[in-house]
């Protein structure tokens, strides 16, 4: 009998568990390091100062963004604090920044640190201590590929494997017999940018006649340039960062050489490179890039509720220029950050944030071109793939043709 | 052929530029017996005081004169401020006191100028000279122009003035300098106000093709040097050539030689300065150092 009894209470005990899991209203709220019960902590290592400071201006926005949605309520109740950190570009400073957010600041979360060997640096440091490192800012192709042995990394911007991939279509459809060169900058920049269009071209890969390389440290690319134009390349790839790309623009006029087609990676292509190279007797012709973010110097945007819901959220931070491209992509990486959080709601832990960051994400972001999915499945982790060709008119970019789309391409 | 000869004109461009920057360090190494690495920086952020002026809304003649007189004037102010306290240090302490200084100054523009280059007005259009079928621009024949005339007042100054002897007396003799009566510490601001002048004027000239940014000069420093030493580190007419040599050496290396290609310009700078530091210390135009014992 006492043994009946005992089996009886188990098996009751068992039942009000079950209930408990399956028919009770809510599951008590989880939460995790770095959120209380009316804030989140989230934090960044950006480039205030040293070589990379223009893009300093991202956390900036990234912060004007957080105080917009704070000033309306905050996410489910809780307001967000960011804490920005400055590396100075210099991984030997982003390793004990990040630590001290980490350890002593106990953030949630490590969000849209810049700079692809920065947030390499920390990259262990953060999947061993399962600390989300939400959207890198970085297009380097390692931060989606290598998900699978980085749980806890993602990237958010389109990789450069993607983005070279987009203009390897562009080319072959629209150039079918170029005589492709490439210039590219010597280290895992320029060649992830030479892999993706190599890898893009297909069996099209004898299409590039020539590529030369430069050495981040050299004054000028003129004598690659010179060598280019006497292979008879019609077509130039500028796998390159903005200063020597306005250099290149400049020296191609010089050679009185005129591509059919000049395509400069996203990185160099804002405005104020154009306008520099422009200064400096650039001619500008054919020249084309990609976008898959509105551009805010474009006016066909100019009563898109996107763009104005953008110029109230800038207006937040008095040190942003509304019309510096880098602004806009703060935004728009925070507002993919906000909506994470509201997706986790009540069970705010790391696992679930990043579960759904990685798996989950299928968003239309109002700051992105129209049709553009940020978006992650199970098998995919790249969340922006689509991106649209632009050319340059003279005193700005125009949209050509439709989004292409790359999803699925990079495993 | 014309790709050949395109790779030659465009080295003897790019090495107008070291040429520049060269002359500036000539300068320095007369007056006190030793190069500035902080000649580069001093020279960038010259240049930003340049772009300042002219974004006020200041004339770009009136702007190059003035630059060079401030830049002259700062030269002065660094020698007295920084350099005099360590003026009889050892050697090494200069350096480092220099390298210091260098970053100290990239630092500087940084922080008040940013890290976007900027585009700079030349005095030279950007059109190119087309010689049967290879491009030269008319900045950079006014690069070489221009480094020509500093050549010469550089050499001017140093060979045919009294100002020139006693700068070079005080950098060599201190001692018996300071004997017949002259001011060695003055003379070595007056060397300091000179080379950064100069430097000014290669800011000036190849931040429209560089682009001006607080790093501009740091590409270019090592080549200058480069050529400093393989033109004989005392020579104004040796920088010059050097920095021509250097310039097309380092681009037909570039551009023949398989393993070099873009990536190991640089090294083609530095081994052009071991082997001239081996084989002819005292470079093309140097004179041997003797000394009686």
């Amino acid at each position: 009998m006492g043994r009946n009894a005992a089996r009886l209470a188990a098996v009751a005990a068992f039942l009000v568990t079950l209930g408990a899991c399956g028919g009770s209203p809510a599951p008590a709220p989880q939460t995790d390091i770095g959120i209380t019960s009316n804030s989140i902590l989230l934090g960044t290592t950006n480039a205030l100062s040293g070589p990379a400071a223009a893009y300093g201006t991202i956390a900036h926005a990234e912060d004007a963004y957080f105080t917009y949605v704070n000033n309306q309520g905050g996410v489910n109740g809780r307001k967000i604090t960011f804490k920005i950190q400055d590396d100075a570009y210099n991984p030997a400073n982003t390793v004990p920044l990040t630590k001290g957010l980490v350890e002593q600041d106990q953030v949630f979360a490590m969000f849209s640190g810049l700079g692809t060997q920065d947030q390499t640096s920390v990259r262990d440091y953060l999947n061993s201590k399962k600390v989300p490192q939400l959207f890198v800012a970085t297009g380097a192709t390692t931060f989606g590929k290598d998900f699978s042995t980085n749980q806890w990394t993602m990237g958010w911007q389109p990789p450069y494997q993607g983005e070279a991939r987009i203009y390897a279509k562009d080319v072959v459809q629209n150039h079918p017999n170029a005589k492709i060169g490439v210039l590219y900058q010597n280290d895992d920049y320029g060649q992830d940018y030479l892999k993706g269009l190599t890898d893009g071209l297909g069996s099209n890969a004898s299409m590039i006649v020539d590529k030369e390389s430069y050495d981040v440290t050299a004054a000028s690319p003129a004598s690659q340039l010179a060598i280019l134009k006497s292979k008879g390349v019609d077509t130039l790839f500028l796998f390159s960062t903005p200063k020597p790309t306005i250099q290149s623009l400049a020296i191609i006029t010089g050679l009185h050489w005129t591509p059919n087609a000049i395509y400069l990676n996203s990185v160099s292509n804002p405005q104020v490179y154009m306008l520099a190279a422009k200064t400096a007797g650039a001619a500008l012709a054919n020249v084309t890039s990609v976008a898959y973010l509105k551009d805010p110097t474009d006016p066909q945007w100019a009563n898109d509720s996107g763009m104005q819901q953008y110029k109230t959220i800038i207006a937040n931070c008095t040190t942003c220029k509304p019309n510096d491209g880098f602004n806009l992509y703060g935004v728009a990486v925070a507002y993919t950050m906000v909506d994470v959080l509201k997706q986790a709601g009540s069970n705010m832990t790391r696992k679930n944030v990043m579960d759904i960051a990685a798996n989950r994400l299928n968003e239309t972001n109002p700051f992105a071109l129209p049709g553009v999915k940020v978006k992650t499945t199970s098998s995919d982790h790249f969340p922006i793939m689509q991106e649209q060709v632009i050319t340059w008119s003279g005193t700005g970019w125009t949209l050509q043709g439709s989004l292409i789309d790359e999803r699925g391409t990079l495993k | 052929m014309q790709a050949l000869l395109q790779q030659v004109v465009s080295g003897i461009a790019i090495g107008g530029i070291f040429a520049s920057l060269a002359l500036a360090l000539v300068l320095i190494y007369n007056a006190m017996g030793l190069v500035n690495f902080a000649q580069g920086e001093m020279a960038m952020l010259a240049t930003f005081v340049a772009y300042a002026l002219i974004n006020r809304g200041m004339s770009y003649w009136i702007v190059f004169p003035v630059t060079l007189v401030l830049a002259f004037g700062g030269g002065i102010v660094i020698q007295r401020v920084v350099i005099r306290p360590v003026e009889r240090a050892p050697i090494l302490t200069l350096v480092i006191i220099t390298l210091g200084l260098a970053t100290l100054l990239n630092g500087l523009a940084g922080f008040m100028f940013g890290y976007v280059p900027r585009s700079f007005p030349s005095a030279f259009s950007a059109q190119t000279i087309d010689l049967l079928g290879v491009f030269i621009s008319y900045r950079d024949l006014g690069v070489m122009g221009v480094s020509g005339l500093v050549l010469l007042a550089v050499y001017l100054l140093l060979q045919r003035t009294t100002v020139g002897l006693t700068l070079r007396a005080a950098a060599h003799h201190p001692e018996a300098s300071r004997l017949l009566g002259v001011q060695v510490s003055w003379m070595l601001a007056l060397g300091w106000g000179l080379a950064s002048a100069v430097g000014a004027v290669s800011g000036i000239m190849v931040a429209p093709i560089l682009f001006l940014e607080p790093n501009m000069m740091q590409s270019i420093i090592i080549y200058a040097f480069a050529a400093a030493v393989l033109g004989g580190i005392e020579s104004p007419l040796g920088a010059v050539v050097g920095g021509l040599i250097v310039g097309v050496t380092v681009n037909l290396a570039g551009a023949y030689i398989p393993f070099v290609g873009g990536d190991l310009q640089l090294a083609v700078g530095l081994a052009i300065i071991i082997v001239v530091l081996i084989i002819r210390p005292n470079g093309l135009f140097g004179r041997a150092a003797t000394r009686r014992v």
